[in-house]
This record gives structure tokens, C-alpha cells and sequence, in this order.
């Protein structure tokens, strides 16, 4: 096996495209237990830190443009970021622990394309936007066609996400993470909901995505569960459609983490329970 | 397979190492800087065992590869002493019997060390949420949170 | 030794200037530094790196190994299999607190017919570099016959279930079966008449209750260091918890006198009882032997959990009869543990232990020790115990709240005291049960207020605890300070009690103390740290062997003062005249004295090598209180109080930690740990993310309360502490769950679908 740390995108690119095998790194935090557990056997790792804009978080168009290889730890550390989209930040630092928040990255949550990814359904529901560079020039996409299914994504040989964009926030608006572990830390998410919301000046839902995490081949945007919400007042009826229409769309499996019943009970509290934080935040505008 | 040739500091000490691409971190501070304080006991961050700090952040030293540390500064459990002076949590962690089997100790040291230098007046809760990313087997955690928390306070000149 | 009552008296007394204090931990800086070296720390010119090759399945004929290829790759040193070997006949010796069969260690250490479980070692090599020895063993060709196989008690116990062993035939049934079976053995315990026990009662609960198999934990991997010479001679550093008991296996297995092999025991990084049986050592050893170079061979922690002994999972039945009064008037009990790939579950202490904490007229328990295709299982603290204590306290439990009664009250009207006599045959001496009762209903804990959706769990344990062969050696140095040399290795802090029990004894300042841990060669065969037993067994060799240098400095004391050795006490710390004149003669401090050693006859130094009698039993209460999301099943630990009988805490601040450490585990066994094997009898789990024990803001503060009624047997009362805070924890927290949701619980660990799934069945059932 083969360490590069290339220093331009170009060059970065070139390696990549070079051998089959080929592994881009960020944080580490999924690669090195991969390589070490032999689950992945690369010819070429591609380390993406000392590339240019991978690691800054920067003001753009009213939103933020944060390098694919920030850390969960700098993300954090960002006043005015956990401020605007505190769910996708929570969600970014429930990821492992405080150890692997000093490496882990949000390009590389979302390239290893673990359906439980606890970063993506929060992105999801920000809205929110992957730039791509590769053999063939600069690409955007909506953050939910990256993975495709467990470990895959829709990238083409060559390719990395460089960048992540969050748009900009309209007044009154919230969002919110929650995710279901049986510890209180350390595990996978055995269900993952990520709720974003905006409220007119009445207290009436008029924007709303849900998006649900572990329950399916990759991260869910449920547009039934944010139909539900949106024009509602948030009453008990608008949350019970909106618990039905996320339990609805979960298609789980058996695993060592939890049990398709359990799963799809436990979506629709996380559903109603993000909603509520996301409301919060939302009429606080903390 | 030919080897690296990497500079880094090493608890404020310049050092050189060669190692191969796979080799992480803890790997090269364990068997080639024969620095054996930091701990292996899962190889997939789950444990925190191996924890160092990297640039002043806090990691598990498993999930680095050795040739990404050129240039770096790196502290393990074998910096945290000054000399023959312990450092406040080290003192603690003794006068609290927060330690019985001692595998955990370097690591949880070493977090709690980086907790500190951020908040220095850490909550119980918050002490418990930082330290997370390190198992104990044996103390259950009671000592080795109070030794945090008094560490902090005795800082803090409190 | 008799046991001298002055030593006694004061330690009722509490005239005591070291023992019960919270001193430094001799060995603690080193810990502290990272300057502590364990078994991966160990390092030697021209060392190999050893590997296992691994069963990738779980029930496996082996026709055959070529190991041609593997040879032949430059930097491959050495390679062993079954053919390196030699078989070994039946033969039974203790391990710690279980029996282990010779001719099923060396085949779980190296799989001869068949492989038996997933991570079974079938060859090993030893190589110049990691990357050359995981090439080695991609190249090694097993043939493997794949056969049918069985994970659980209950698959293994069924009449067509596929066999582990043909030559099988259960052991303790009359007349024998003629079949083979994949059951081991039958164990019994009967005392009066349970029919009408029970026809007494007016009230009987019956329940099922399963466990799961769950690892021992410790953090540090299975790890050692082997150097064999050309002449045969062996050195092996090792982390363990018996380094005489290592030697033992190993010299067994590779033909080889005692005397020839040296263990050292490095510092272990946790063992729970996981660390008293050998894997890695013999094939290490035998590696060196062919290739005469050192090897290293470390686990991984995958390795850690596929091949080194879990404790058994469990099926049982629990049956109890009580009066309205709470009076139980009998109990029945059928439990069948899973032994792993070979027999040997805690089967036996688990129905010696089960009803242990209670005076019972009719008691039944049936036991079936049974094999299934998983890692042979290891002792885990109080092994046996845990499980069926779990199953009984649940039941008695619901039998308290059936009748209304106070289940503190209810466990206090049964309790077993002194003179009670247990269902496996001898009388308790003085025990500490009621104490730990009446404390628990005095603790701030139980009267605390609950809030929503919590509950309050109370359940009591017991432990035999052992005391076994121990030695120590004391050294009085020419300038009074003093070297204690012993033969167990510390886990948990001993040889800060250690030096606590000899200072006192010898009346010096425990700062004069060092205690060693010291490899075979140094010192007498001891019994390896387990079963409670070092701070009762090897604390009395420690203090045995301060008298006999106390001896020997009085008898140098009187050839100085020209008096016969009857006219010369020993007073904390000094020589003194008794007799005539004896107000003028100054006293002799042990620092004189072992200046003028050499001529007043030569070095002084004392030991003792006992075999350690009359260990007490501990019992213990836990209170927990939990609180339960109803909506997703998680359980919060909010409270936790361990109540546990000492005899005497010789360093309060360790037992502290026993306490609050087998509580911990208790927890994650209760709640969260287990062993998941998928459909094609692989481990699922073989890591710390997915095997998922508790972190720290997983557990509140635990509140420890050190009761004393001393062991008579011991020069300061000692019990063993360190396995009983283990034996509670599951029922205690069982029965807070049940009461926090109103529905029992009989299945560990609790996880939140189990738990939602009660909740939701209850709330169908209208409640």
C-alpha cells in the first residue's frame, strides 16, 4: 500500500484516477479500521488534509461552505455555524467520541455510506449541497444522491467530495438531530432523525424536511413526513401523521443493532421528538 | 514495501522514525519510538486506550497512520509528568484509587488532561460525556470521575 | 498458622495503624506514567511476531493442513499445528475456581479433529514481520469437512441436535445413557422434601429466565513474550492471572520439567477470571522452541472476543413456595449452562449458589453442564453465580410484590445467618447478609422519592470466595526497610493491602514496604489471583511471614541483651525486655536489628508457604433505580448503591472499588451485553462498538457502603471482596425495571427492544 499527500486538487484527482484501488482519507476514522480489520485492501491511500479549502469553514452566498475534511471537533468549535444549523452540528458531534470528533469529517461520514451515518439525514434536511471534483471537472449534488446503499455511493472512479454547502436560513427557522442508541454514547444510531423547519410569524409549519437514518439502504428525505408538518400548527393530529408517515417509509432490516419492529416504532418517536426541538429552536431562533 | 522517513515532536522532543504506509500512529509510538504507554486494545477507536493529542486535538493515536504526523506535534501519557513533578490529575488519580488495573489509565489521563486545558470547570455530566470515548473495565468509573473533578478544582485554585 | 485472636481483637477494635487506611498504591506512579509494563510491552533482540490461523467456521471436521506454501515464504520462521502437539489423556485440575480437562486444553489451544468453534486455532507461524505472517497464514490450506452446528443450550440439548463430541456420555445420571449427547455432566442438590415445601406455601411463582453469553471485557488483549534456548530452557513473560498455573499448562503441554520453565507475570490489564487458563502461551512457546528466537504473540481484540472464554449463557426454571408472611418454604431449581466448545461451566457453584442466601428446609437444584459451538468459557467473577442468583431474586422478587411485602423485609425474614446451614453441605460461620440488609433499609438510597417511570430494584448475592496456596518472602534489608515477595499477580491494587498487612504486623512504616510480584522461580507455588482470594490468602502468607521474621528478630534481639528468647517480645515495631531489669533495657527498632543481621547470624528473612483455610463467604445487597423511556424501551441507571460485607477493609479505597467495579459490569450484563451469533455460527460482535459495555455517562456516581464482620480465620478478619459485587447487579436492576413498567422481565440482557416489547404488551393488556 502506497500514502500520498498530495497538495493540489489536480494532483489529488490524478491519484485517485490512477489505480483501481485507490482510497481517499480525511479523518481516518472509517479507513483505518477498514485496512486494519482487512475489509478494505487499497493499493493507494490519497490524503485529502493538505489540500486547498478541505479544511476551512467559510461564509458563501449567506450560507456556509465547510471543506469536506473539517472535523466533528471544528465544527463544533464554530459559534456562528452551531448557531444557524444546530442539528446538523449536534448531529455531526454525536459521531463517536470526543476522540474520534478530533478526526471524524463530514465528507468522509458521507462517503463511507453507512446507512446510519449520523451526519447525513440532519444534512438531508438542511438542504444541503456536495460539490465533486474529478477527472471530468467540478460537480454540485444534493447531499442525499451521494450514497446509494451500504458503502456505496454514486461517485465516479477519480472523484471526492471537496466541499459541503449549507444555503442560507430563512427567519424563524430550526433544526434538530436526535438518533436512538441503547447506551448513551459510543453506538451506532439505531434509528436516525434529522428535522428542519420553518415557522411563519402564527406559528404555522410552512417548510419542513424530515429525513430518517438507519432504517433503510441509506438516509431517507420523507417527503410524506414533511407534507405532514408543513401548514400545520404542530397539533397533536399533524404529529401523529407525521409519526405514521415516518414509520411508513422505514424499510429496516434485522441486525446485532435492533430489529425492524423496534426500528420503525422508534422512528416515528424520534420524528415527533426532533420536530418539537426543531419547533423550539425555531420560535427561539437561539 | 519501502518505509517512510517522517519528523514529528514527541512530547516536545524532535524525533525521526521510518515506517511503513500501514503502520498507524500508536504503532510507530509503540514499536518504533518504544513509547509503550499508550495502550492497543480494540484498533478500532472504540476504546481510547491508545489516546494522544495530535496538534493540541484530542485522538485515538489507532486511527492515524504514522506518515500522517510529518511535522506534528504529538503528547502522549509519557509527556503529562513535568519532570519529577506529577501533573494535579495524575496526583488524583492516586490519592482517589481511580486506577485498578492501570490499562485504561494512560489514555483516560490523557483525555481528561485535553478536557481540562478546554473547561477548566467541568460539570460531573460534562467530565462523563468527554471521557465516553474510554472504557473502564474495572473501576466503573465513580474514582476516576471524582479524580477529574478534584484535579479541575485543585487548577482552579479553588 | 493458628490464627493468633489478639490479632483479632484488634482488628475488632480497630487499634489498627495501617490496615484500613487509604495509602498510595506502591505500584501506582508507574501506572500513572505509562512507565508500567504489560503484556504487550515486552520486547526482545531478534523477537518473531506469532500468529493464529483461525476457524473460519463453527463446526468443522479437519481433514487435513498444508502448510508447504507457508514454509516456504522467506521470513516464515516457524509453524505449528495439531502435529506439534502431543495428545493429552483425561485428566481434571483446577483453574481458578473451574476444572479444566488436559486433553481439552491442548486441543482448544490447538485444534486436533475438529474445530469447534468460529476463531478455534488450527496452525500458527512465526515470522520476521507482521505483514510476512498474516501472508504466512493466507497461505496455510486447511480442508475443512463443514458440519451442522449448535449455539444455544437449548439446540444443543435436543435429541438430534448435531454432536460436539461422539464419545460423549452425560455424567451423574443413573443408569449412564447409552447415546452420546452434547450434555457433560448432571449435578444435584437436594435437601428435605420440596413437595411439601410447596404444599405449604400460599403463594408459588414459576418462571423461565435466559442469559447470554458475555465476555469477562478486560481491556487488554491476551498477550506474551516466549524465549526458548537451544537447550530447552524457557522464559515467558506473560499477562495473567497465574503465573504458576501457566507454568503448570504449559510445561504439560510442551513435555517439559517445571524447574526448566520460567514465568514472569507482567502488570495485566484486567482478567475477571478470563486470564487464568493459557492460549496464546503454549503455541508461543512452542514457536520459540522450533525456531529458537523469541516470539510475541498479541490478540487482537476481534481475536479477544471469538476465541478466549465468555461466560456461559443460561437456560433455567426457578420455582418458590412462600407463606403469606413472606416465609419461603421451598425452591426448586433447573438450570443448564453453556460450556462452549468443551465442557466445564460453572454449572456446579451456579446451583451451590443460587438459594445460598437464605435458610431453606426444602431446596432442589438440577444442573446440566452442556457443550455448543462457541469459545470454551472462562471463570467470570463468582462464575456460575451471577446467572442463577439472577433468576432467583427476580422470582423472589415477584413473589415480595405479590404479597405486598417490603423486599428488603421479605429477603431479612429468610436470610441465611451464622449456623445456617447451606444447600451444599457445611454451616455458615459468622456472615454478613442481614447486615448488608438492615443497612440497605437504613441508606438514604431507599428512601429517596421516585419520580416517573422509575423503579427500585433490591437483590443480595453471595460468593464462596477460596484461599489456596500462597507464599511470601520477607526480606529485611541492612537498613530496616524491608522487600515483600509474593506469588500472586495484582489486578486491583493488592500489593498496596500487601504492604498495609505487613507493615502492621511487623509495626513499621508501610513506606518501608515494597511489594514485589515475582516470577515461578522466585518463590513457592502460589495459586493464581482469583476467587477473592489474594488479600485472604496471600495476605495471610504476608503476615505469617512478618511473624517468622519477628521471630528470628527476637532471637537475634536476645543474643544481643544476652537473654534467653522468652524474656523478648516484639511491640510495634521493636524488640522488647520482659523480665527482670526490663524498664532500663531501650528497645531494639527492626532497623538496628537488621543492621547487626550479619552478626548476629546472617541475613534476616521470613516466609511462609501456606495453603490458605477457612475463607469467609461475602454476601452483598444492591439498590438500584432506574428510569425507563416507555416509548423506546432505554433504561437510565439513576441511583446505585452496593452494599457489601468486607470482614475487614484493609485499604477501604480498593474494596470501594471491587464494589463499584462488579456493579458496573452487572449493568452491562443486565442491560446491554451479549454474544450475537449470526445464522451461520459466527460472532456478529466481536468488538467494543457492537459488544457494548458501559461507557462512562452511562453509569451515575456509586454509592459504596463497607460492611465488617470479620472472618475469624483471617489474621484481620478479611473476606474476600472482590467477585460478590458482581452477583446482584442483574436482579437488582431486573426488578427495577419490572417494577419502573409494571410487567416482569425474564431475559437479559434488557435491551430497549426487549424492554418496548414488555411495555407494549402490557399496555394491550389494558395496563
Amino acid at each position: 500500500m502506497r500514502y500520498e499527500a498530495p497538495e493540489t486538487i489536480e494532483a489529488a484527482v490524478a491519484l485517485l484516477g490512477s489505480s483501481g484501488k485507490a482510497r481517499p482519507l480525511a479523518g481516518g476514522t472509517d479507513l483505518l479500521v477498514q485496512l486494519r480489520f482487512g475489509l478494505a485492501e487499497p493499493e493507494l491511500v490519497v490524503d485529502l488534509k493538505k489540500l486547498p479549502g478541505l479544511r476551512t469553514i467559510a461564509k458563501e452566498k449567506g450560507g456556509f461552505r465547510i471543506g469536506a475534511a473539517v472535523t466533528g471537533a471544528e465544527l463544533g468549535e464554530h459559534a456562528e455555524l452551531k448557531r444557524t444549523w444546530p442539528g446538523v452540528i449536534e448531529a455531526a458531534n454525536l459521531i463517536g467520541s470526543t476522540q474520534i470528533q478530533g478526526r471524524a469529517s463530514l465528507g468522509g461520514n458521507l462517503c463511507n455510506a453507512s446507512p446510519a451515518a449520523d451526519s447525513v439525514p440532519a444534512l438531508i434536511t438542511a438542504g444541503a449541497t456536495v460539490t465533486i471534483v474529478g477527472p471530468g471537472g467540478q460537480r454540485e449534488l444534493p447531499v442525499e444522491a451521494v450514497a446509494t446503499g451500504p458503502g456505496k455511493t454514486s461517485l465516479a472512479k477519480g472523484e471526492f467530495v471537496a466541499s459541503l454547502f449549507l444555503p442560507a436560513r430563512p427567519a424563524r427557522s430550526g433544526d434538530a438531530y436526535l438518533r436512538f442508541i441503547p447506551r448513551t454514547e459510543m453506538d451506532i444510531a439505531v434509528v436516525g432523525c434529522g428535522v428542519s423547519l420553518t415557522l411563519d410569524a402564527s406559528g404555522s409549519c410552512t417548510a419542513a424536511r424530515v429525513s430518517l437514518g438507519a432504517v433503510a439502504e441509506r438516509a431517507l428525505l420523507v417527503a410524506e413526513a414533511s407534507a405532514a408538518l408543513i401548514g400545520s400548527k404542530l397539533d397533536a393530529k399533524a404529529m401523529e401523521r407525521l409519526a405514521a408517515a415516518a414509520r411508513a417509509a422505514c424499510r429496516p432490516i434485522d441486525d446485532k443493532r435492533g430489529t425492524k419492529a423496534f426500528r420503525i416504532d422508534v422512528a416515528g418517536v424520534l420524528a415527533q421528538r426532533a420536530t418539537g426541538i426543531a419547533a423550539e429552536r425555531a420560535r427561539g431562533q437561539a | 514495501m519501502s518505509k517512510r522517513h517522517v519528523t514529528a515532536i514527541v512530547n516536545g522532543d524532535p524525533v525521526e522514525f521510518l515506517c511503513t504506509p500501514e503502520q498507524t500512529l500508536l504503532d510507530v509510538l509503540r514499536d518504533e519510538l518504544d513509547l509503550t504507554g499508550s495502550k492497543e486494545c480494540c484498533s478500532s477507536g472504540d476504546c481510547g486506550a491508545c489516546s494522544v493529542t495530535l496538534d493540541g486535538r484530542l485522538v485515538c493515536s489507532c486511527l492515524v497512520l504514522g506518515a500522517e504526523v510529518e511535522g506534528k506535534r504529538i503528547e502522549t501519557i509519557e509527556g503529562v509528568a513535568k519532570g519529577d513533578e506529577l501533573h494535579p490529575l495524575q496526583q488524583k488519580f492516586l490519592d482517589h484509587a481511580a486506577l485498578q488495573c492501570g490499562i485504561c489509565t494512560p489514555g483516560i489521563l490523557v483525555a481528561a488532561k485535553a478536557l481540562l486545558e478546554r473547561n477548566p470547570d467541568p460539570s460531573e455530566t460534562e467530565v462523563r460525556f468527554w471521557l465516553a470515548g474510554n472504557l473502564c473495565r474495572c473501576t466503573g468509573y465513580d474514582k476516576i470521575v471524582r479524580a477529574v473533578l478534584d484535579a479541575a478544582a485543585e487548577m482552579r485554585g479553588s | 498458622m493458628a490464627t493468633n485472636p489478639i490479632d483479632v481483637e484488634r482488628a475488632r477494635s480497630k487499634q489498627l495503624r495501617w490496615v484500613g487506611t487509604r495509602g498510595p498504591r506502591p505500584d501506582g506512579i508507574d501506572k500513572v506514567t505509562g512507565r508500567a509494563r504489560y503484556g504487550a510491552d515486552f520486547n526482545l533482540p531478534g523477537m518473531l511476531v506469532g500468529r493464529v490461523l483461525r476457524s473460519p467456521h463453527a463446526h468443522a471436521r479437519i481433514r487435513s493442513i498444508d502448510i508447504s506454501k507457508a514454509t516456504a515464504l522467506p521470513g516464515v520462521k516457524a509453524i505449528v499445528t495439531r502435529d506439534d502437539f502431543k495428545d493429552m489423556p483425561s485428566e481434571f485440575v483446577p483453574a481458578g475456581e473451574m476444572m479444566v480437562n488436559y486433553r481439552d486444553i491442548v486441543r482448544n489451544v490447538m485444534a486436533r479433529e475438529k474445530a469447534l468453534y468460529e476463531g478455534h486455532a488450527v496452525a500458527a507461524v512465526a515470522a520476521t514481520s507482521p505483514s510476512i505472517a498474516r501472508e504466512a497464514l493466507r497461505l496455510i490450506k486447511v480442508d475443512y469437512e463443514v458440519l451442522p452446528h449448535v449455539i444455544t443450550a437449548a439446540e444443543a440439548m435436543r435429541p438430534d441436535a448435531p454432536l460436539l463430541h461422539e464419545d460423549m456420555i452425560t455424567m451423574g445420571v443413573e443408569p449412564a445413557p447409552t447415546k452420546a449427547s452434547n450434555v457433560a455432566k448432571r449435578v444435584e442438590f437436594k435437601t428435605g422434601d420440596v413437595k411439601a415445601g410447596f404444599a405449604k406455601a400460599d403463594v408459588i411463582v414459576e418462571r423461565s429466565f435466559t442469559t447470554k453469553p458475555v465476555h469477562q471485557g478486560y481491556l487488554e488483549p491476551h498477550a506474551c513474550l516466549a524465549n526458548v534456548n537451544e537447550a530447552g530452557q524457557a522464559e515467558l513473560w506473560c499477562t495473567t492471572q497465574g503465573h504458576f498455573v501457566v507454568r503448570s499448562h504449559c510445561a504439560k503441554l510442551l513435555e517439559m520439567e517445571l524447574s526448566q520453565i520460567r514465568v514472569v507475570a507482567t502488570e495485566i490489564g484486567g482478567g475477571f477470571g478470563g486470564k487464568t487458563v493459557v492460549y496464546l502461551e503454549p503455541v508461543a512457546l512452542a514457536l520459540s522452541r522450533k525456531s529458537k528466537r523469541p516470539v510475541k504473540m498479541v490478540m487482537s481484540r476481534d481475536e479477544v472476543f471469538k476465541a478466549s472464554g465468555p461466560t456461559s449463557g443460561a437456560h433455567m426454571t426457578i420455582k418458590i413456595g412462600a407463606r403469606k408472611d413472606g416465609t419461603i418454604t421451598a425452591g426448586e431449581a433447573e438450570l443448564a449452562y453453556e460450556a462452549g466448545a468443551f465442557q466445564g461451566s460453572p454449572i456446579q457453584p451456579g446451583c451451590m449458589c443460587a438459594f445460598a442466601p437464605y435458610e431453606l428446609e426444602n431446596a432442589h437444584v438440577v444442573g446440566y453442564d452442556v457443550v455448543s459451538n462457541r469459545p470454551k468459557v472462562a471463570a467470570y467473577r463468582a462464575p456460575g453465580a451471577p446467572i442463577s442468583e439472577y433468576a432467583v431474586e427476580a422470582v423472589i422478587d415477584e413473589i415480595a410484590q405479590k404479597l405486598g411485602l417490603d423486599p428488603i423485609e421479605m429477603r431479612l425474614k429468610n436470610a441465611a445467618k451464622a449456623g445456617t446451614r447451606a444447600l451444599y453441605g457445611p454451616k455458615f460461620g459468622p456472615i454478613g447478609l442481614v447486615e448488608t440488609l438492615e443497612a440497605a433499609k437504613k441508606h438514604p438510597h431507599y428512601s429517596t422519592p421516585l419520580g416517573p417511570n422509575q423503579g427500585r430494584g433490591v437483590a443480595s448475592g453471595f460468593w464462596f470466595n477460596i484461599g489456596g496456596e500462597s507464599c511470601a518472602t520477607i526480606n529485611v534489608n541492612e537498613d530496616g526497610s524491608v522487600t515483600l515477595m509474593i506469588g500472586t499477580p495484582d489486578i486491583g491494587g493488592s500489593r498496596a493491602s500487601m504492604a498495609l498487612m505487613a507493615a502492621e504486623t511487623l509495626g513499621i512504616d508501610v513506606s518501608h514496604v515494597r511489594t514485589l510480584i515475582v516470577d515461578t522461580d522466585s518463590i513457592g507455588y502460589t495459586f493464581l489471583t482469583g476467587g477473592s482470594r489474594v488479600t485472604f490468602a496471600t495476605g495471610m502468607a504476608t503476615v505469617d511471614a512478618a511473624k517468622d521474621a519477628i521471630r528470628q528478630l527476637c532471637a537475634r534481639a536476645a543474643k544481643l541483651w544476652e537473654v534467653p528468647e522468652d524474656q523478648v517480645v516484639w511491640d510495634n515495631g521493636f524488640a522488647k525486655r520482659t523480665g527482670e531489669n526490663a524498664a532500663n533495657v531501650a528497645p531494639m527498632s527492626l532497623a538496628e536489628l537488621a543492621a547487626k543481621a550479619g552478626k548476629t547470624g546472617g541475613p534476616i528473612s521470613g516466609h511462609a508457604e501456606i495453603n490458605a483455610q477457612g475463607a469467609g463467604p461475602t454476601f452483598g445487597t444492591h439498590v438500584v433505580d432506574v428510569e425507563v423511556d416507555e416509548a423506546t424501551g432505554r433504561v437510565d441507571i439513576k441511583r446505585y448503591t452496593v452494599i457489601q460485607d468486607a470482614g475487614k477493609a484493609v485499604h477501604p479505597g480498593y474494596v470501594e472499588g471491587q464494589y463499584q467495579g462488579g456493579a458496573a459490569q452487572g449493568v452491562g450484563w443486565a442491560l446491554n451485553e451479549e454474544y450475537v451469533y449470526g445464522a451461520d455460527g459466527r460472532l456478529q460482535n466481536a468488538g467494543f462498538l457492537d459488544y457494548r459495555m458501559p461507557v462512562t455517562s452511562d453509569l451515575p456516581m456509586i454509592d459504596t457502603v463497607i460492611v465488617e464482620v470479620p472472618n475469624p480465620a483471617h489474621p484481620y478478619g478479611v473476606r474476600g471482596v472482590g467477585e460478590t459485587p458482581i452477583v446482584p447487579p442483574m436482579a437488582a436492576i431486573a426488578n427495577a425495571v419490572s417494577r419502573a413498567i409494571g410487567s416482569r422481565m425474564f431475559e437479559l440482557p434488557m435491551s430497549p427492544p426487549k424492554v418496548l416489547k414488555a411495555v407494549q404488551a402490557r399496555k394491550a393488556n389494558g395496563g
